[in-house]
């Protein structure tokens, strides 16, 4: 678990230096997941290293998000100033991106996996 | 000595997990899914905070360092990636034109919608990173002129909102594949709808996580060609 949340954190401290160097959009713990599997991917790390603190830490990362929603209670009022376009826009464009890609990606997986099977 | 205390990182952290723990045994009791333990957990903290009149930032003490294993954990979202690469290299054409449109539409919808209801340029241009990651949505949205707390905020709402509705929003509308379902809940809710999926199946949870960066690297390039295109 140690030696695997260690590697997990310095893969994360790699993502953010070259976030930083090159001072790319990309968060310094986004480029140290690709960091990481470009690093499985090509034999320079081992999956056993990883695979208990990875399985602990995402079957409760749930967990994680919380105190970032409560956060929100900060910006009450800001939302409340124009809560109408807010939420309808919130609430009606999450559904519409689940439906275009579930559906879409679905439609296009079908005939690929008919073949595989 | 009360005030002392609450002003300790102990408070925020014991806080988060007395109320987390409380809301998933709550959540096993009542099988709805608004009983989601991220969402109860939130609401119940705020409710709390705001009731006893203890501060936000003494809150967060204790509350930043249960955040901050978010980072690691985004890491370790390479490793069933890793484990299921043979299922998902398979269908990395869905994969990566399901995202795409996933994005556009993202952006289209929620800016679209904004504007037509009569949002200030502020919200609307705040609502456009609503799906991504919330580091990358922050990165975004101060750079197209937005209000980086309000996106913040409007991120985490979009999270729970997809973590709670999507997986039943998916079966009711023909959406059974693992890996759709992961794809069009990652795309839409990032991270908290990623953490979901890892409760539903593991393949679907690698899909939303492989999403979760695919849409945020999408959004980054897309929005700066819209917003030139439509002259917002």
């Amino acid at each position: 678990m140690i030696r695997g949340l260690t590697l997990l954190l310095l893969f994360q401290l790699c993502g953010e230096f070259v976030s930083r160097v090159l001072d790319l959009p990309i968060p310094g713990n986004v480029l140290g997941m690709g960091l990481l599997l470009l690093g499985l991917l090509t034999n320079v790390v081992d999956i056993k290293w990883f695979e208990e603190a990875a399985d602990i830490l995402l079957s409760n990362m749930a967990l994680f998000f919380v105190p970032a929603g409560v956060g929100v209670m900060v910006y009450g009022n800001l939302i409340a100033s124009e809560w109408i376009p807010i939420s309808v826009a919130t609430v009606l464009s999450t559904f519409v991106v689940m439906a275009v890609t579930g559906k879409l990606a679905q439609k296009l997986e079908t005939p690929e996996q008919d073949n595989v099977d | 000595m009360w005030t002392d205390l609450v002003a300790t990182p102990l408070f925020g952290i014991t806080l988060t997990l007395v109320v987390y723990l409380l809301a998933q045994h709550f959540y096993r009791r009542v099988s709805s899914v608004w009983a989601n333990p991220v969402l109860v957990s939130i609401v119940t903290i705020i409710l709390l905070l705001k009731g006893s009149g203890v501060e936000y930032r003494d809150y967060a003490r204790g509350g930043d360092i249960i955040l901050f294993l978010l980072g690691p954990s985004v890491v370790a979202l390479a490793v069933p990636l890793y484990q299921r690469r043979e299922e998902i290299w398979k269908r990395k054409r869905p994969i990566l034109i399901g995202v795409f449109a996933g994005s556009l539409i993202s952006i289209v919808s929620a800016c679209g919608l904004a504007w037509i209801l009569g949002g200030s340029r502020e919200i609307v241009l705040s609502l456009a990173p609503k799906s991504v990651t919330t580091p990358i949505a922050i990165s975004i949205v101060e750079k197209i002129g937005g209000v980086a707390p309000l996106t913040a905020a409007i991120v985490v709402l979009t999270g729970c909102l997809g973590a709670v509705c999507g997986p039943e929003f998916c079966r009711r509308i023909g959406v059974t594949s693992p890996v759709a379902t992961g794809l069009a809940v990652g795309t839409a809710a990032h991270g908290i709808g990623t953490a979901r999926m890892f409760e539903v199946d593991r393949l679907s949870g690698a899909v939303a996580g492989l999403a979760i960066g695919l849409n945020g690297l999408m959004t980054t390039f897309l929005l700066p060609v819209l917003m030139v295109i439509s002259g917002y």
